[in-house]
């Protein structure tokens, strides 16, 4: 299992609350996020299914390496956390 | 494009006027007229927030209302046809998002967006001429929102960058990509201009005939379809582009008109302010004549043609494409009620002193009288006119930088 928190900002547009999900790589945990929260979706990833260019997403503290296929596997017990890049001002 | 086919004009406007259309044309005239509540407002869509501003007496607006205060509100379409209102945000980091009020803006609801599709397997990435960036598939702004016609309750057009054309039949709720403007050969060629990639800012929807329906491409050309979207033509004749070699200033699908708009009552009237002048076409965008007298510059964004009279229309001019600010620090609207003949200055209630103020191209409007205008600027600064432009009051010098005036 993995716990999905994701950024303050985000929940003024859309609730986003923290999460448990099954294990795997950091796309099967923000699948099983929004499989059951659609509209959230649109908000973290774009029209490809790519993280946005200014997201970021952090497992245990590191930045995750494919921001494209969201291959990058899950730790059990990971804390994944979705922030606004500083990088879109 | 070189090689597009001739363009046959299109008959005197009146001549295309069926008896479904006239009654459909009417009939929505004697919506708007009858909806007194509907024509005394005006929604300002600006950097931080959506505003509602409405008529207190005959030259007295006020701003009464605020939505999306912080977001980035790219354009406001307030559809007469049904009184519902479409709001565009960019939320920069989570995208670009879609939100409908059925009420006249005072609920809003988020609904669908423009999705692009997957690239075809093992494509070729697109490069932008003049960045050499690769086009990406990906929605990254609204810059174009109109009703599909007064026969279409509910129907939408979308114009969005990097260049895709959408269509809803459903309110919003779910879009579609017009895929044979995406995959004309010819639009490899659009590039951007003062975004990154291209983009459709323009659409002008025949009156006489839905199916009919003009765009305008920064940088792409005008672009006309009179099957509602199954073919398209680039039409852009005449038109000629400073910032291209001299044996591809005169190509159709590389010229930047920074706004397009079409005459209700002759449609086949259109005026365009593109980055190297103004022009104007009077046969259905078949041919574009330059008009070169505008003072006190041809350089802008934003143009307003009369709804009733195609000779009559508005500029914002800007000094030129280096300097986009008033001429002398002086802000002025240039009319013209002779098809582009003459032109009057027109400065009164205008700041005419150190004034810095750029229209952008979706910051003009007029209204269905013809009489009254809106014009918002990108220092924050909301004015209306009800003579045409001869003086205008100022509503507000201090809202954040007004993307877009539309009145409801």
């Amino acid at each position: 299992m993995a716990t999905v928190t994701f950024t303050d900002n985000l929940q003024r547009h859309v609730s986003c609350p923290t999460v448990e999900v099954p294990g795997g790589t950091v796309r099967d945990a923000l699948e099983a996020v929004f499989t059951n929260n659609e509209t959230a979706r649109g908000y973290v990833l774009d029209d490809r299914g790519a993280l946005r260019r200014h997201m970021a997403i952090f497992v245990n503290g590191v930045a995750i390496g494919d921001r494209v296929t969201l291959s990058d596997v899950i730790p059990d017990g990971a804390d994944i956390y979705v922030m606004q890049a500083l990088s879109g001002g | 494009m070189a090689g597009e086919p001739p363009v046959t004009p299109k008959h005197h406007p009146d001549t295309r006027f069926t008896v479904p259309y006239r009654r459909l044309r009417d009939g929505l005239k004697g919506f708007i007229q009858r909806g007194k509540s509907m024509s005394d407002r005006l929604f300002v869509a600006s950097r931080k927030g959506l505003f509602t501003v409405t008529r207190r007496g005959a030259d007295d607006w006020q701003v009464v209302d605020a939505a999306f205060l912080g977001d980035n509100v790219t354009i406001v379409y307030p559809d007469v046809r049904d009184g519902w209102v479409y709001a565009a945000l960019d939320h920069g980091h989570f995208g670009v998002k879609l939100h409908r009020s059925c009420d006249g803006g005072k609920t809003w609801e988020e609904c669908g967006v423009p999705v692009y599709p997957q690239p075809p397997e093992g494509s070729e990435p697109e490069i932008n001429a003049m960045s050499g960036a690769a086009v990406p598939w990906n929605l990254k702004l609204i810059w174009a929102l109109e009703g599909a016609g007064p026969d279409r309750p509910g129907a939408l057009w979308c114009g969005t960058v990097p260049g895709g054309l959408f269509r809803s039949d459903d309110r919003g709720t779910t879009w579609e990509m017009v895929r044979s403007l995406w995959e004309n050969p010819s639009r490899k060629n659009w590039f951007g201009g003062g975004l990154d990639f291209a983009g459709i800012h323009s659409i002008c929807v025949d009156p006489r005939d839905s199916k009919c329906v003009a765009l305008g491409v920064s940088c792409g050309g005008v672009w006309i379809t009179e099957d509602e979207g199954a073919t398209w033509s680039c039409r852009a004749t005449g038109m000629w582009a400073a910032y291209m070699p001299p044996d591809r200033k005169n190509d159709p699908d590389i010229q930047d008109p920074h706004r397009l708009v079409r005459c209700d009552d002759h449609p086949d009237a259109f005026w365009v302010q593109h980055h190297n002048g103004v022009f104007r076409s009077v046969d259905g965008a078949a041919s574009w004549q330059e008009v070169k007298n505008v003072v006190p510059s041809t350089f802008g964004f934003a143009v307003a043609v009369h709804p009733q009279d195609s000779n009559t229309a508005w500029f914002v001019p800007a000094i030129k494409d280096e300097k986009r600010i008033p001429v002398d620090g002086q802000l002025v609207v240039a009319r013209t009620r002779n098809g582009g003949a003459s032109f009057d200055v027109l400065r009164q209630g205008l700041p005419q002193s150190h004034a810095y103020d750029l229209v952008f191209r979706h910051a003009l409007d007029v209204n269905e009288t013809g009489d009254e205008l809106a014009m918002g600027s990108t220092t924050g600064a909301l004015w209306l006119s009800n003579n045409q432009g001869d003086s205008w009051n100022t509503v507000s010098t201090h809202l954040p930088p007004i993307h877009c005036v539309a009145f409801a």
